[in-house]
């Protein structure tokens, strides 16, 4: 039965998801120098472009459609069989079609989000096949076996409300891969670039803030009490990582920053990503405040001394927050409120944290395993990264034939 | 005293910095600019209509030294921004008449370095 408030909301928050994709490209962009801005803008645009395409070709389908298999079924191509009657296996009461819109969106920041790892040196070309074949062997088989009916993680009882998983602690993986197989940006010994446009990165991570509300309360797929509750624990989680984040900034490094209150917001939304559905205020406050000193540690002691270059720190952010966030959920989760989930750890209930762990260790060993082929076979084939000049002088120049700023006029 | 100004390609700065640094001229001024060579110049695309013969973004320095300092910086400079393609810019040597460290109000060659 199709419900109209639910379908508006489904509907609207498809559009909030949307939007991040946008302000992910400001946020990123922002962070590099100024020669490589548009190349960002147009990869995260041109993800948004291919990837809706291909979606509602196979991409929908493969997630999706009913399969014990390794992807869903081939049955829902070309949104074949997937109409505007209700779903109910998915969503009841709402338009098939909206919940396909409204994953469609998951489906395309998620391959965005690992931009930031290698951004700055790839080339344009190689990055479109990766991003085609990453989106078809990497995240939707994931999306199907987390999600989808017949998916093997989700009969095991796993529970990701918005996306830890699949989303974030996938891209976030690959994109430790990425920046593996590319390797480090040249020049960066004695001259780590400053993020060129400070001004966009807290835009970036303010309309981020914003969209999230529609991945988290949206995924309720309900106008409902869940979805509130979803959205309150967002907001009470990325304001309590935002602020953790600068205190410890504060501490180790003598100043609050604006950059650093921003990268916290975007851990604490990461982590409560998994737990919006399952998890009430009191804990959304200590994934927060945690989620800060994880990827803190991680993006400034770690990714320093293993000198890998994740040029936006896609993986310190996005899969160690992921991973956080994951398995809070296995300590936090509490029937008390979603009694369709299930009681985590400190509600009596260990096992949920082992089933979490497992999936955790299965999407870290598949995503890895995984980006490393395609990446590799691409870089084999036609090369993934610039020649040494045209990085140098900037993708925007060299890619694209355009710069994003002008010195007169 | 020589000032020497030196226009060079934006993606060469780190490498003529890096050679300027192994000569020992650490004093240098630096800044973004536009200017036309005798090269044609890339060519910008927007909304498919080509541009060229565009004004090109140039780096610029600017660098004060002694006598004995003159020769390596040009070195240095040569060394570090040329790849032998039209457009790697050009190299001025000034007569500077006089130089104050204004900390100090030091002249002169002392002031210089």
């Amino acid at each position: 039965m199709v419900n109209s408030g639910d379908t508006a909301f489904v509907l609207i928050s498809a559009a909030l998801v949307m939007l991040m994709t946008q302000a992910l490209a400001f946020f990123y962009g922002g962070m590099v120098r100024k020669k490589n801005m548009l190349s960002v803008l147009m990869q995260c645009f041109i993800v948004l472009c291919v990837l809706s395409i291909h979606w509602v070709l196979i991409g929908y389908s493969l997630s999706f459609a009913p399969s014990k298999g390794f992807w869903g079924g081939f049955g829902w191509f070309g949104l074949n069989n997937v109409g505007l009657e209700s779903y109910a296996d998915y969503a009841a009461t709402i338009p098939h079609q909206a919940f396909m819109i409204f994953q469609a969106m998951f489906a395309i920041i998620t391959p965005a989000l690992i931009i930031g790892a290698f951004a700055e040196r790839m080339k344009f070309s190689s990055f479109l096949v990766c991003t085609l074949l990453w989106a078809t062997f990497v995240y939707d088989p994931l999306c199907h076996w987390v999600w989808g009916l017949g998916g093997w993680l989700r009969n095991l009882g796993a529970l990701d409300f918005a996306g830890g998983t699949v989303v974030h602690i996938n891209a976030g993986i690959a994109a430790l891969v990425t920046a593996l197989i590319i390797g480090r940006r040249k020049n960066l010994g004695h001259n780590v670039p400053t993020p060129h446009n400070m001004p966009f990165v807290v835009l970036g991570a303010g309309l981020l803030w914003f969209g999230w509300f529609g991945f988290n309360a949206g995924s309720a797929l309900a106008a409902n009490g869940l979805a509130v509750n979803a959205f309150v624990v967002t907001n009470t989680a990325a304001a309590s990582a935002g602020l953790s984040w600068v205190l410890i900034e504060w501490l180790c490094n003598g100043k609050p920053t604006i950059f650093g209150v921003a990268s916290g917001a975007v851990a604490g939304l990461v982590a409560i990503t998994p737990a919006a559905g399952y998890v009430g205020v009191i804990p959304a406050i200590i994934i927060g405040l945690l989620v800060s000193v994880f990827c803190f540690i991680a993006v400034s002691i770690i990714k320093p001394k293993l000198g890998y270059d994740d040029s936006l720190d896609a993986f310190g952010v996005h899969c160690v927050g992921g991973i956080w966030g994951a398995l809070a959920t296995g300590l936090f989760a509490s029937k008390a409120v979603n009694p369709l989930g299930a009681d985590g750890l400190f509600f009596g209930n260990p096992r949920q944290f082992i089933i979490q762990l497992a999936t955790v260790v299965v999407t870290i060993v598949y995503a890895f395993i995984m980006t490393f082929i395609i990446y590799k076979l691409v870089n084999m084939v036609m090369g993934v990264r610039v020649d040494e000049k045209e990085e140098l002088m900037g993708l925007d120049l060299t890619q694209h034939h355009e710069r994003a700023y002008t010195l007169l006029e | 005293m020589k000032l020497i100004i030196a226009i060079i390609q934006p993606f060469k700065l780190e490498e003529v910095k890096e050679e300027l640094y192994k000569e020992e001229v650490n004093l240098i001024t630096v800044s973004e600019v536009l200017g036309h060579g005798r090269q044609k110049g890339v060519t910008e695309v927007y909304r498919g209509a080509k541009e060229t013969g565009n004004l090109l973004r140039k780096v610029r320095l600017e660098i004060a030294v002694n006598e004995n300092f003159v020769e390596p910086t040009i070195r240095a400079i040569t060394k570090g921004a040329k790849t032998g393609e039209t457009g790697d810019g050009k190299i001025f040597v000034l007569d500077l008449k006089e130089c104050i460290r204004i900390r100090t109000e030091e002249r002169g060659s002392l002031a210089i370095g």
